[in-house]
């Protein structure tokens, strides 16, 4: 499960990557970066899972005396939620920046912005 | 006999890659911004089979729900600017 | 299929193998790292927190918290700024929205007090079950979205969000600046009792710090979604009138 999980994750970072460096509109751009964040973030808990445990949090089925024989790593899960709410943040940026962008020429085609080309 | 967990994460698995194949490939940006979403939808369950519900909560809460209407009203503002 | 998509492809293919040894290789390791069985052991007697991940998020990397909900509150300005910057010209954008179907509408009024009270309960439960800030927060922000959504003519006011931001902001610092004085440390939670392990009312100030960052990042997320919403431009004129 973890390699399925891994393998997944992995797939998804490859996938957006390819379709953030290929395509030529902004939005869709994007769009694939948020895709291969998701992959990370899969990445991510998938090395945090430990196989025949539980979820990290104690109750009468986990008592805290055998926790650390029967939980998962909770630390990349609390990397991840971090990641996940970041994530967001950055896609707004992006999606302001790419608003401006329109605004400033009326397209959202990076074909036209060839202020930096050479 | 394969146990039943896994067969469920598999079906996510592919769910999810089908998905971001789905969201790279298509010509419409709309389609491209659901599949997006749907990716993260079907990453919040496999979460929920890895252990992990916090995370699983807050990534089909942001990642697939806030997210996804970010794209669109940008897409509205654009659309209302006479973008295409 | 241009050149640029095949080298593309191919760099993306050695990627891919780097990917590939990484995953084939990895063997889960068979007992936690130091780290997280520390943190599992002194869940009980150093949080207070059933709920390993939320007694991580505040109490053990209270820091990073506080860092992340600054970048969150930076990333809300800087939208808000970049937007305001490109005001449409007078005329050009007219009233675009659709009015909102009956359904929506009043949907809207019936989910919406749930919508909060479930948030209320994510955040306030952040320490016992999944939850915490962060989702109570995105929960109640996706209930100012259907408010949006059903009424794009309403919206809280610009100047209520930023106070409840920065009051919410700065009440997380002074929680932290308590932990200093009365505890072991900045962001240390066990200047309040631990209470009952399991509890509502339990596990120190992370409750309070929960709610905290609730409001805050709820705040913020409904900052930058109606920066984004396409009525903003009109809303601000009418403001401004």
């Amino acid at each position: 499960m973890i390699a399925l999980a891994l393998f997944t994750g992995f797939a998804l970072i490859l996938l957006g990557l390819y379709g953030a460096l290929t395509n030529r509109d902004l939005i869709r751009m994007i769009v694939a970066f948020t895709i291969a964040d998701t992959g990370v973030n899969v990445v991510l808990v998938a090395v945090g899972y430990l196989p025949g445990r539980t979820a990290p949090i104690l109750d009468a089925a986990v008592p805290v005396a055998e926790a650390a024989a029967r939980v998962i790593d909770p630390v990349p899960q609390a990397l991840v939620l971090t990641a996940i709410v970041i994530g967001l943040g950055v896609t707004a940026l992006m999606l302001a920046y790419a608003w401006r962008l329109f605004r400033a020429r009326g397209s959202l085609d990076i074909s036209d912005f060839t202020e930096l080309k050479w | 006999m394969i146990p039943l967990s896994f067969l469920l994460a598999l079906l996510v698995c592919a769910g999810a890659l089908i998905a971001a194949g789905v969201a790279l490939a298509t010509a419409s940006r709309a389609t491209a911004v659901l599949g997006a979403g749907l990716v993260s939808l079907f990453a919040s369950v496999l979460f929920v089979i890895l252990a992990a519900p916090d995370v699983a909560m807050t990534e089909a809460a942001i990642g697939s729900g806030l997210t996804t209407f970010l794209f669109f009203f940008v897409m509205g503002r654009i659309r209302r600017e006479g973008g295409k | 299929m241009s050149t640029r998509h095949i080298l593309i492809a191919g760099l993306l293919g050695l990627l891919g193998l780097a990917f590939w040894h990484l995953a084939a290789d990895y063997l889960p390791d068979a007992a936690l790292n130091p780290t997280a069985a520390y943190y599992a052991a002194h869940a009980a007697d150093q949080t207070g927190a059933p709920n390993l991940v939320t007694g991580i998020i505040i109490t053990w990397r209270g820091l990073d918290t506080l860092g992340e909900v600054t970048v969150l509150f930076l990333t809300s300005a800087i939208v808000a700024l970049v937007l305001a910057q490109s005001k449409a010209p007078a005329g050009a954008a007219g009233p675009g929205f659709l009015p909102a179907g009956e359904l929506l509408a009043t949907g809207t009024r019936m989910l919406l007090p749930l919508i909060a009270l479930f948030g209320a309960y994510v955040i306030a439960n952040g320490h016992l079950s999944p939850g915490g800030g962060f989702q109570g927060g995105a929960v109640l922000a996706s209930g100012v979205l259907l408010a949006l959504l059903a009424q794009p003519r309403m919206r809280i006011g610009h100047a209520l969000l930023a106070r409840v931001e920065s009051v919410s902001g700065l009440g997380y610092i002074l929680v932290g600046l308590a932990g200093l004085a009365f505890a072991s440390g900045f962001l240390d939670t066990a200047f309040l009792p631990l209470g009952r392990f399991g509890a509502l009312l339990s596990a120190g100030a992370i409750p309070l710090i929960s709610v905290l960052i609730g409001l805050k990042v709820g705040a913020e997320f409904a900052t930058i979604l109606q920066s984004l919403e396409e009525g903003e431009d009109a809303a601000q004129e009418e403001d401004a009138a």
